[in-house]
């Protein structure tokens, strides 16, 4: 199982032959000696008795620059490099989720197993594992033509029905000329398809696809499949963000926040609560400790619509920040591969990248060392298309079985210094849909979590209006327009009497203001540390925001500010209850109930 | 061994010769005519040029020079017998003790651990320092730094830390230190009887900035090993971690490097968690926890080395005016002890005080502007200068069980038990009898209604 010699796997590629140049960190040049190079091939570089990985990236004459994807301590001028003629690829199949991989797919808990403590360089092992049997049930018979894409049968994976497709770039239609039911290992041949000149091909459960290709696009560009609209809210049972700052399933959002600011925690709340049949988590240049306590607490916590451990639709990606650089930049593009291939079964998927910075900081130390000529904050030339390419890997898909998949990303966003006028917060600003803006302030008034509403947006709450409407409730987006607008008077008002003073402002503003904080405290902010809070379903938030709708669209009949500033403060402490209770448990009517007293009461 | 000759360049502490054969990363040892000689490192290779850093530096090289490869990476000295001795930042001791050129050798920088054979943090770490166990927990395996400006007493924070921390071995990097500042720690470990577990290793403020580069490499690496190999509960004290960073960026500059950021180079991020990663709860062996100093130009917490860091650490005290600042300090480990490994009040304590001292600086900023103050903002100003006395004075001394208890005194000497909006159960329990008794019967009811978690924040 362990590979540490260079791999034959591809035998119809041709490979080629080059030696060691330079050595610039993990930027190495290489002199072809023997075969043609192929731009961002896959390349293994003999030190001793370790072969290293590697992908060449630029090609000049009979010389190359490849980013090795490992330590290149020890390496000499002169030392042999083995080119594959293969793009670096993934292997896609059963047995993905509930698993952890490096950048490169390396399987965490087999190499721990083989090699204790740390991450020797030179190993790589199946992501997928060879000995386990899937039962594979087939959906075509015999004598049926088939094309990319098309399904040919169906494994369990935990819950997940798994389609076993034709590969994805297939250009022929093909026969079936053999088919078999029962259990196999994923190497096994389980289909043969033919092609008119009656050439027959073998297919497994086990397929690889390159990582930097778009999985659907050639099927797309042939009109197999079909880009849709997105047209449905993605629930993250966030209040903030499903009420005001709504997500769609296919769509994009970037959470960018200063160090501190809760972009993580925010993040593993949405890959605990969303509403989605698969999570892909990666974890791209942060700490390792992070995941770990994912890796902890997943295994133990349900996923409230299976009923079975989270991680059994979870993937975890984890190139943490002191794992090669190289394979930090590869990683996104290995989760977003994974993601595809099971959007491509009419899932709907969600990709969680923390952070985005740190991939496209890991494309400035290449570009560093390859001396390309710097754009702002020395980041490449290309930052932005990078940016944008990967972001428009989402997208709602009709696959071939007329099921819809959906593959839904969001990125978090690590600024410099907090700032967002930075190359990356500005490229990505500019591609997302969703902007969930994290400050400092809010961080540190522990107003948790710390998305700031006044600079927050999402282009859905329009796009989604007709769902909202029918789901939620016929004047949802208007009322939610409505409160956004009063959190920006409510501000104004704040500022103004910093200047002035409670006693320099009329008491019709002052209570303007206080609904302002209301809406904030009792409904904005999310104590993600409370059992009930941490998580608000879209019917409990329908009713808990029609009733902060009730305070805010009142009319109080209070003489003072002290009396108006007494009134808000049981609000606020009755509607915080109301949150930590249990829906439609006793408790949970009895905090409505005095609410509605006290409102009525005053208003 | 080949004596290679003919230097062609040298530019800051880098020189340039040619070799064939050499090995990426490779050691060297550079012999000036006038007999000095230091040892260099292998830092590029283009064809049979090879381009070397010089540790001792660059000055004083002779093109008449001669370098030697060692065929091996840099390696540091590690055993038992390296306890209580005193290294130079590139690992050599220079404290006059006995020969230990035959102990074992670690490789510095090497492989990353494994996150499959991490285990979730979860024993506090006891200082004595309330600001830091009552509000900020520092945890086991936490790499967590102190942000601090020139002036304030972050040595003297460290090193109370290190000698009050009960771990096995102290593992000290001094960067760029003063005399000074090293007599300081030396003398300090020393007499708190500590320098028998502890091993320094110093670059001085006169050494080469190339030297400086290894010595937190060095450190970890004796840290790293006496934690997987002794399971050892090991506590790395660096400091200072921005003369580390500087020190990058000078080289990078010599390097010809583009810098992305007030000089300092694109790879600032990936270097300093390179190091800071090594703070590790090893499933089932010793620990790694790191503590470092890092002093902020001009008190910027925005400034690249801070900002960088903090990305990277789980949390960060900030040290300024002879405090450790509850707001801008923050202990991203401290919910895995707090409640478990503590008492069972000290959540609510600590939350509800830190609520009050929030209150206690707004009705001193009321107070500031001459605006009407209310009985509350009485109170909260009453409030927040006993918290200051009593637990942000840097020379406060208290085990975190005194320091609760205070805490409940302080808040019963201000307030009344239902403006704690603390849990019954805890107030019954904790809040001190005579200023309590009477009123609680009847206010519990209020507070019961209430969560102890961050209430009603309505200003
Ligand atoms: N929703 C929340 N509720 C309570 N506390 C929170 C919440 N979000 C964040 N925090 C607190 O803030 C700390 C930092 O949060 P987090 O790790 O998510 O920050 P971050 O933005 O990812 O920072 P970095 O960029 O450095 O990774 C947490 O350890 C926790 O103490
Ligand atoms: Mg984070």
């Amino acid at each position: 199982m362990v590979n540490t010699a260079i791999p034959t796997e591809s035998p119809q590629l041709e490979s080629a032959l080059a030696r060691v140049v330079e050595v610039n960190a993990n930027v190495v040049t290489l002199e072809l000696e023997q075969g043609n190079l192929v731009k961002n091939e896959v390349a293994y570089l003999a030190v001793g008795d370790q072969s290293l990985k590697a992908e060449v990236i630029r090609i000049q004459g009979n010389r190359a620059d490849m980013q090795v994807f490992e330590d290149v301590k020890g390496v000499r001028v002169g030392d042999r490099i083995v080119c594959t003629g293969e793009l670096l690829s993934v292997e896609l199949g059963p047995g993905l989720l509930g698993r952890v991989f490096d950048g490169l797919q390396n399987p965490l808990a087999d190499l721990a197993q083989t090699h204790g403590f740390f991450l020797p360089r030179g190993i790589y092992l199946d992501a997928l594992n060879r000995d386990r049997r899937w039962t594979f049930t087939p959906q075509v018979k015999v004598g049926d033509t088939v094309q990319a894409g098309d399904v040919l049968g169906t494994v369990m994976e935990g819950q997940i029905p798994h389609k076993i497709m034709v590969p994805f770039d297939q250009p022929h239609r093909l026969a079936v000329s053999f088919i078999q039911e029962g259990s196999f290992r994923i190497e096994e041949p389980v289909v043969h398809l033919q092609n008119g000149s009656g050439d027959s091909i073998r297919l497994s459960m086990l397929q690889r696809w390159p990582v930097k290709v778009p999985l659907s696009k050639d099927m797309q560009d042939r009109r197999l499949v079909e880009r849709q609209y997105p047209s449905e809210a993605l629930v993250t049972t966030i209040r903030i963000i499903d009420t005001f700052f709504p997500l769609a399933k296919g769509g994009t959002a970037c959470v960018p926040g200063p160090f501190g600011a809760g972009k993580t925690v925010l993040q593993q709340l949405i890959a605990k609560f969303s509403e989605v049949d698969v999570v892909i988590i990666v974890a791209c240049g942060e700490r390792a400790g992070e995941v770990v306590e994912t890796l902890t607490e997943f295994p133990a916590l349900l996923d409230p619509r299976s009923g079975r451990p989270l991680m059994e639709r979870t993937i975890i990606i984890c190139n943490t920040s002191s794992m090669p650089v190289a394979a930090r930049e590869a990683s996104i593009y290995t989760g977003i591969t994974l993601g595809e291939y099971y959007r491509q079964m009419g899932l709907q998927v969600l990709l969680l990248a923390d952070s985005t910075s740190r991939w496209a900081q890991a494309l400035r130390e290449i570009s560093g060392r390859l001396e390309e000529i710097p754009g702002e904050e020395a980041f490449p030339a290309y930052l932005d298309s990078r940016i944008k390419g990967m972001y428009e890997r989402a997208g709602v898909l009709r696959t071939r079985d007329g099921s819809v998949g959906s593959l839904t990303i969001l990125g978090n966003v690590s600024p410099a210094g907090g700032n967002f006028e930075e190359p990356v917060t500005q490229s990505t600003i500019a591609t997302v849909k969703v902007f969930l803006g994290l400050t400092y302030n809010r961080a540190y008034r522990r107003a948790y979590p710390a998305i700031e509403p006044l600079i927050s947006w999402s282009r859905y709450l329009d796009q989604l209006q007709d769902y909202f409407r029918t789901h939620l409730s016929p004047e949802w987006v208007e009322k939610v327009k409505f409160s956004l607008e009063l959190l920006k008077t409510g501000d104004t008002i704040n500022q103004m009497m910093q200047v002035t003073g409670e006693e320099g402002i009329p008491l019709e503003d002052y209570i303007v203001y206080l609904k302002a904080q209301f809406l904030d405290n009792a409904y904005l902010q999310q104590d993600a540390f409370d059992d009930v809070d941490a998580s608000s379903p879209q019917a409990r938030q329908v009713q808990s925001f029609l009733l902060v709708l009730k305070v805010l669209e009142a009319e109080f009949k209070v003489a003072t500010k002290p009396d108006a500033y007494g009134l808000f403060t049981k609000l606020t402490s009755l509607f915080k209850n109301l949150n930590y209770s249990v829906l439609d448990s006793s408790d949970y009517q009895r905090y409505e109930q005095e609410l509605e007293t006290l409102l009525d009461q005053n208003a | 061994m080949i004596e290679h000759t003919g230097i062609l360049e040298i530019n800051g502490d880098i020189i340039k010769i040619k070799a064939k054969g050499v090995r990426y990363g490779e050691l060297a040892t550079l012999n000036n005519p006038n007999g000095r000689t230091s040892p260099a490192q292998v830092i590029r290779l283009q064809g049979d040029l090879v381009t070397l850093q010089v540790f001792t530096g660059g000055q004083g090289i002779s093109t008449g020079a001669t370098v030697r490869f060692l065929g091996h990476p840099m390696e540091v000295i590690c055993s038992d017998n390296i306890l209580g001795r005193v290294f130079s930042g590139a690992g050599q001791p220079i404290d006059g003790g006995p020969d230990l050129s035959m102990e074992p050798q670690v490789e510095i920088a090497g492989p990353s651990i494994n996150p499959w054979m991490r285990v979730v943090p979860s024993n506090l770490i006891r200082t004595n320092i309330p600001m830091i166990d009552m509000f900020n927990c520092l945890v086991e395996s936490q790499k967590i730094p102190i942000f601090t400006v020139a002036g304030e007493p972050y040595n003297e924070l460290l090193a109370r830390i290190g000698i009050q921390a009960d771990a096995d071995i102290i593992v000290f990097a001094g960067m760029g230190l003063t005399f000074d500042d090293y007599h300081f720690f030396w003398n300090t470990f020393q007499s708190q009887g500590v320098f028998s577990r502890t091993v320094m290793f110093v670059n001085m403020a006169s050494d080469s900035v190339v030297e400086r580069l290894l010595t937190p490499d060095i450190a970890l690496a004796v840290a790293e090993r006496f934690a997987v190999e002794d399971s050892r509960r090991v506590l790395v004290l660096m400091t200072d971690m921005t003369a580390y960073a500087d020190a990058l960026k000078e080289v990078g500059i010599a390097m010809e490097q583009i810098p992305s950021n007030r000089g300092y180079m694109g790879d600032l991020y990936s270097t300093l968690a390179f190091r800071y990663e090594r703070a590790c709860d090893f499933k089932g062996a010793g620990s790694v926890t790191i503590l470092t100093v890092t002093t902020m130009p001009g008190d910027d917490v925005t400034h690249p080395v801070p900002d960088n860091t903090g990305f990277i650490t789980e949390g960060q005290f900030y040290l300024h005016d002879r405090i450790i600042d509850p707001f801008g300090s923050l202990s991203r480990l401290k919910q895995l002890v707090i409640g478990t490994k503590t008492r069972e009040d000290h959540g609510a304590v600590a939350n509800t005080m830190i609520r009050f001292f929030a209150g206690a600086k707004e009705a001193e900023k009321k107070q500031s502007l001459a605006f009407e103050l209310s009985d509350t903002d009485e109170k909260l100003l009453h409030f927040g200068k006993l918290f200051r006395e009593r637990f942000m004075d840097f020379n406060v001394n208290i085990a975190l069980d005194d320091a609760l208890n205070l805490g409940w005194k302080t808040l019963a000497e201000c307030f009344s038990p239902e403006e704690l909006l603390m849990k019954e159960d805890l107030i019954k329990k904790y809040l001190p009898r005579a200023a309590a008794a009477e009123d609680l019967e009847a206010e519990i009811t209020v507070a019961e209604a209430a969560k102890d978690v961050d209430l009603v924040e309505v200003r």
